[in-house]
Parts: structure tokens; sequence; C-alpha cells
């Protein structure tokens, strides 16, 4: 990458011709209002939309770079998806013209998304923030202007308002299944999963016996588990734990014996040729040789134990928790809160996967997959 | 070192000038160090022979071998692929059990040997561990050993100055080139200070230029601390720049065919100039005689 950047710079591709589509939303009726139909010359507001849009595209040849040329057609991208919202906000139900100069905008995103994706620094950023805010927009006109049902897909401003209006029950059911139940659980499942592989490494008819089972564990559909541990451990975290062990527990057992098991032979010669013993070895060689399949099991269980934690849930719980938030308000029909513990939930498991791809990035930086001259 | 080093250069005099003096020469520099008595047997193999039983037919890898390895010697096995070379060396270090025979290194088992850490070992490929940087890689033999951490580093940097690599201790192994990571596995063979060098074909996986500046990178060293050596190598020119006796193997069950002395022909202090010298290439002949019988005794 930072070798190619030293020649001359990637030439900018020519634009396909499809964003042009928005110039086709005059001829078609904007929007109804009241029974009638509303045309782009009669809404300054879309008029202005309209021109902005238009404008980047005339303008875009000035632009000197293709950073400068993205940031030029942002604009007209950003006019076009503020005219339907705001449209929405006035009550009006959109028509053909105004889809398509969404349709127009959103293909102009793609050329934007197309330029940003080559840049470096802290730009190199823009391209997913923009993918992700483009979704979060889109999906917002497209349910409010096709007046999708609240109970099929609520708009985001909806989930939004729904987090702010039950934040203090959310960050309760955050402290309930994710600081109790799920941390104590994967700190159980992966602890035990590691501990037992140590074990089976010395005692080998152990992981012979061991790793069958561990299919067998894998196959078992956690929605069957579940009700079993709450009868045996009760409504508390300690029957949600138990169900994250038995998710974790394998995955964890699995990766960690692979890892034991990939240090080369002329490594393990070396280590034998100093008289170095079975724990020396395994301090100095085999676990480091390890981490990266430690990480591994590490990740998996990470989003295997926020799954578990919130279908245990389902089964019995105190009044808290997220998996009971979300089967108590699917029952009544408040969908809108489903989706923010929804959310509270993908947010969760994202940045738990993300910090352990960090610390893993930063523990094992020799392995060759993140090494850097 | 001064003393052993000037020690050497005399006795590199003599040799050169002495031509057919019979004991070989590289016996005679140890005479400065107290303890070492010259000529002493550091490594005694005598009838070694090694069956293992692979998928359907037993593998006869070695036959019936004896040697004798004394103080300061380097001794190349040479001999085709397969021909147990390795697995010979291998049984000298106690990472392989023979079938029959007695092998005693130092006066000791092999594993006795292994346990006081006698050897080191050089490995076909370098075996550095890549979450460690060069300079603790090359501290990995002594922390087994509880040397102090600062000992530790003094000794690490020396036998880095000693392969030529100061300056590279903050480096990752996989930052540097493959000679130099060969390097770095030399200098951690050293950092303990063994008697016995076991090195396994250390270059084989080099090209020829860097082969040439490590085989004599390598001579010198082993001119200068006087170790005993055992060097597997494929390849004729090596053993004979660099030993001072020559074994050649058979291909299986291995054997050895010839013991060649090269001491009393070359001088102990090497250029790569002597390849072309008229007396080096009557040895390498003289090996290759050798690889060609034993493989005549295969068709």
């Amino acid at each position: 990458m930072s070798r190619l950047q030293t020649q001359t710079p990637p030439q900018i591709s020519p634009m396909a011709p499809w964003p042009l589509v928005a110039l086709l939303a005059p001829l078609f009726p904007l929007a109804m209002q009241d029974g009638q139909a509303l045309y782009l010359p009669q809404s300054p507001l879309a008029l202005v939309a309209f021109a902005l849009l238009v404008g980047s595209l005339l303008l875009r040849r000035v632009a000197g770079g293709g950073r400068s040329e993205a940031a030029l057609l942002l604009v007209g991208v950003a006019a076009g998806y503020a005219a339907p919202l705001l449209l929405l906000a006035r009550g009006l139900r959109p028509e053909i013209g105004l889809w398509l100069l969404l349709l127009g905008a959103t293909l102009l995103l793609g050329r934007v998304l197309r330029l940003l994706a080559e840049a470096t620094g802290p730009a190199r950023h823009a391209c997913p923030a923009l993918f992700g805010l483009a979704i979060l927009l889109l999906w917002e006109i497209l349910t409010r202007g096709f007046q999708v049902p609240a109970i099929l897909l609520p708009p985001p401003s909806a989930i939004a308002a729904a987090f702010a209006a039950n934040a203090a029950d959310l960050w309760d059911d955050f402290g309930q299944t994710v600081l109790t139940s799920v941390l104590r659980g994967y700190l159980l499942g992966c602890g035990a999963g590691f501990a037992v592989a140590i074990l089976a490494d010395r005692v080998p008819f152990l992981a012979r016996g061991l790793l069958p089972l561990g299919n067998l564990a894998s196959a078992i559909p956690v929605v069957g588990i579940a009700p079993i541990m709450v009868m045996w451990f009760g409504f508390d975290w300690q029957s949600k734990a138990a169900v994250i062990v038995v998710m974790t527990f394998f995955p964890m057992l699995i990766n960690t014996l692979a890892g034991l098991a990939s240090a080369e032979r002329i490594q393990l010669d070396l280590m034998r040729s100093y008289g170095a013993g079975y724990w020396r070895s395994l301090l100095l060689l085999r676990l480091p040789c390890a981490l990266p399949f430690l990480f591994n099991g590490l990740k998996i269980n990470s989003t295997l134990a926020l799954i578990g934690a919130i279908v245990a849930e389902f089964f019995g719980t105190p009044v808290v928790g997220m998996g009971f938030r979300i089967s108590t308000q699917v029952a009544r029909m408040n969908l809108d809160v489903v989706w923010a513990s929804i959310t509270v939930a993908a947010l969760t498991g994202s940045a738990l996967y993300g910090a352990l791809a960090l610390a893993e990035r930063r523990v094992t930086a020799w392995h060759p997959s993140f090494r850097k001259r | 070192m001064p003393a052993a080093h000037t020690a050497a250069h005399t006795a590199a005099h003599t040799a050169t000038h002495t031509v057919a003096a019979p004991p070989p020469a590289p016996l005679v520099e140890a005479e400065g160090e107290p303890g070492r008595e010259p000529g002493r047997t550091i490594v005694d193999i005598r009838h070694l022979t090694l069956t293992y039983q692979a998928a359907d037919h037993p593998v006869y890898a070695l036959s019936d071998v004896s040697l004798s390895i004394a103080q300061g010697d380097f001794i190349s096995l040479i001999g085709p692929s397969g021909c147990g070379k390795t697995t010979l060396m291998r049984v000298i270090a106690d990472l392989e059990q023979p079938s029959s025979g007695d092998v005693l290194v130092n006066g000791m088992t092999p594993e006795q040997a292994r346990l006081k850490r006698a050897y080191g070992y050089v490995f076909q490929a370098p075996a550095l561990y890549p979450w460690r940087t060069v300079e603790r890689n090359v501290t990995l033999p002594l922390e087994i050993m509880g040397t102090p951490r600062a000992e530790r580093q003094t000794r690490a940097r020396e036998q880095l100055e000693r392969v030529g690599l100061t300056g590279f201790e903050r480096k990752f192994p996989w930052q540097l080139s493959g000679g130099m990571q060969q390097r770095v596995s030399i200098a951690r063979a050293l950092a303990f200070n063994p008697d016995l060098l076991l090195m396994d074909e250390p270059f084989g996986a080099l090209d020829e230029i860097t082969r040439d500046h490590l085989n004599l990178q390598l001579t010198q060293l082993w001119r200068r601390t006087r170790k005993t050596c055992v060097f597997v190598t494929h390849s004729i020119a090596e053993a004979v720049f660099l030993s001072t006796r020559i074994v050649v193997m058979s291909p299986r069950p291995g054997r050895i065919l010839d013991v060649i002395d090269c001491a009393r022909d070359l001088p102990p202090e090497r250029t790569l100039d002597i390849r072309e010298s008229p007396e080096f290439q009557r040895i390498a002949h003289r090996v290759r005689e050798g690889l060609m019988e034993g493989h005549s005794y295969d068709d």
C-alpha cells in the first residue's frame, strides 16, 4: 500500500452515468399533499436540494483530487437525503419524483464511497461511517415513506426515542445480563476450558475422551439446555452463567488443545536440547505458540456468551435482563423497546469482540497475520 | 581469551610450515586452556545401530557406526539424503534413541550430557521464536539455565557481536534475512558456552554467496573458540573447507565409508582461496569417490 503511494497517484476512474436519474425527478410528482400532487418547482425546499445535487454533479470536474471531489459530491448526497426527510417531517407522502431524487443521491454516494475507499489516515474511517449512516437514513426514509407498520420495522428515530425513554431499564438489563451473567459465565467457561485443556495435554486419555464429547456438546441447542439450567440453578444469574459455561467450555478447550499442539517439532527439540522440563516448555514455547488459537476461542466465545445469556433469560429470570425485556415487550407489541434492547446487545457484542481483537493485535503482533516490517 | 587466540595463531603458523607433521593440527592449540587436555575424546560412538518401524517395513537408519570425536575437532558428516547423518547427530544430542550400541558424550550418556547442557544444537531452520527479539532469542537458553538477567544480556551482546549482528538486538527474527536468522541461531547455541556444537545443515537453505560468507565466518569462529564441532552437510566443498576430518556416509542403512583427515593437508586458518589449491581438490575428489562408492552398493 505505502509502496504504491510513492508512485503516481491512482487514476480516478470516470463516473458511471447512473446518478443522473435524479435529473428525471422534476418530470414526476414529488409528493402528495392533501390529496394533491406536488411538483418539484412548487416546493422551494426540494428545489434547493435538487439544485445542490445537480450543482455538485456539474462542479465535480473542478475539484482537484479524489478527496475534494468526494467532499463536493457529498454536499449533493446530503441534499438528496435531506429533502425526503424534511418533506416527511411536514407530513407529506413521497411520490415517484422524490424517490428518484433519493435514488440518484444514493447512487452518487456509491461514487463518494469509491473515492474514499482508497483514502489513508483518519479519512479511511469516513467510508464505513458514511456507509452506516446512509443505511440508517435509508431505513428511516423508507419505513416512514412507505408507512411500514412499527410492529414490522420501526424507523431508527422511534428506536432512539424508545432508547431514551427506557434508558434506566435498559441500563439495569445491561447490568444484569452483561455485567453479571455474561462476565461471570464467560470467565468461568473460558477459564475451565483452558484449565482442562492444560490437564488434557498432560493426560492424553482425557483429550481423547473429551474431544468427541465436545462435538456432542457443540450440537446441543441452547434453547434445549437453557430451561434445564434454569431448573437446576434457579432464576438468577447462576443459571445463565451455567448455560454460558456449557456453550463456551468446549470451543475454548478445543482451541487451546489445537494451540498447544501447534509448536513446531524443531522448536520443541530446541527446548529439549536445553534440558527444559514440561512447565518451562509450556510457558516459554507452547503457550506463546497457542496465543493466536486462544484468542480465536475467546472471540468466538464472546458472542456465544451473549447469545446464551439472552436466550436463557427467556426461560426465567428476575424481572430484569435483556432477554426478559425482549420477551415481555414483544408480548406487549412494544417493538421499539425490543429493537432498543437488540441495539444494546449488538453494541455490547461488538465492543467485546473489538476489545479482544485489539488485545490480540497487541499481544500477538509477532504473528504473520499482524506483522509489520 | 587473548591467550588462546595467540596460541592459535602460532599453531597456525607451525601447521603451515610443517605440512607433513603427522599429529593433526587442531588438537595442538587447546594447550592454553587448563583442564582441557588435547585430544581428549568428546564423543565416543561404538557399534551404533538404529532401526525404526515405518508404516509397513523396518527402516535401517544406521548400521554399526563407530566414531570417535576429539576435543577441538571439526567433523563433517557428509552423505546423500536419507543416509542417517542427521539421525546420527540427533542420537548424540539425545533427540533420538539408538537401537543398540554405545554412545558417550563427555564420558556421559547422551541424556546426562543433554541435561548438563553439554552441547549447542543448530538446526536446519533457525527455529527462532517470533515473539522474542533477537537478543531475547539468544538469552533463551540462559533464562532456562537460570543465569542472572544482567549477565544474560552481556553474554547475548557478546555472541551477537561474534556473529556480526551488533545493532540488531531489538529487531524481531522475521525482520532479518535468512542468513542473519541462522547467525542468530548460532549465537544462541554459543550463548551458554557449550563445549560441543552440533550443526545440522545450518546453511542448507541459503544461497551460495551467503553460504560462502557464513562458512568463512564459521571457520574463523571455530579458530577463535576451539569448540568441538559436528557439522552435517550435503556440500563437498563446504565439508572440505570447514573440517579437520570428514566422515563419508553411505545411503541407507547409514554406514561410515571413509574418514578423511583434512587437517594434515590444509592449514587450520582457511580463506575461501584455498578451495582452488590442489590439496583441497584432492580431498574433495576423495570425498566424491567415497560418495560414488557408497552409491554403487545400492545398485
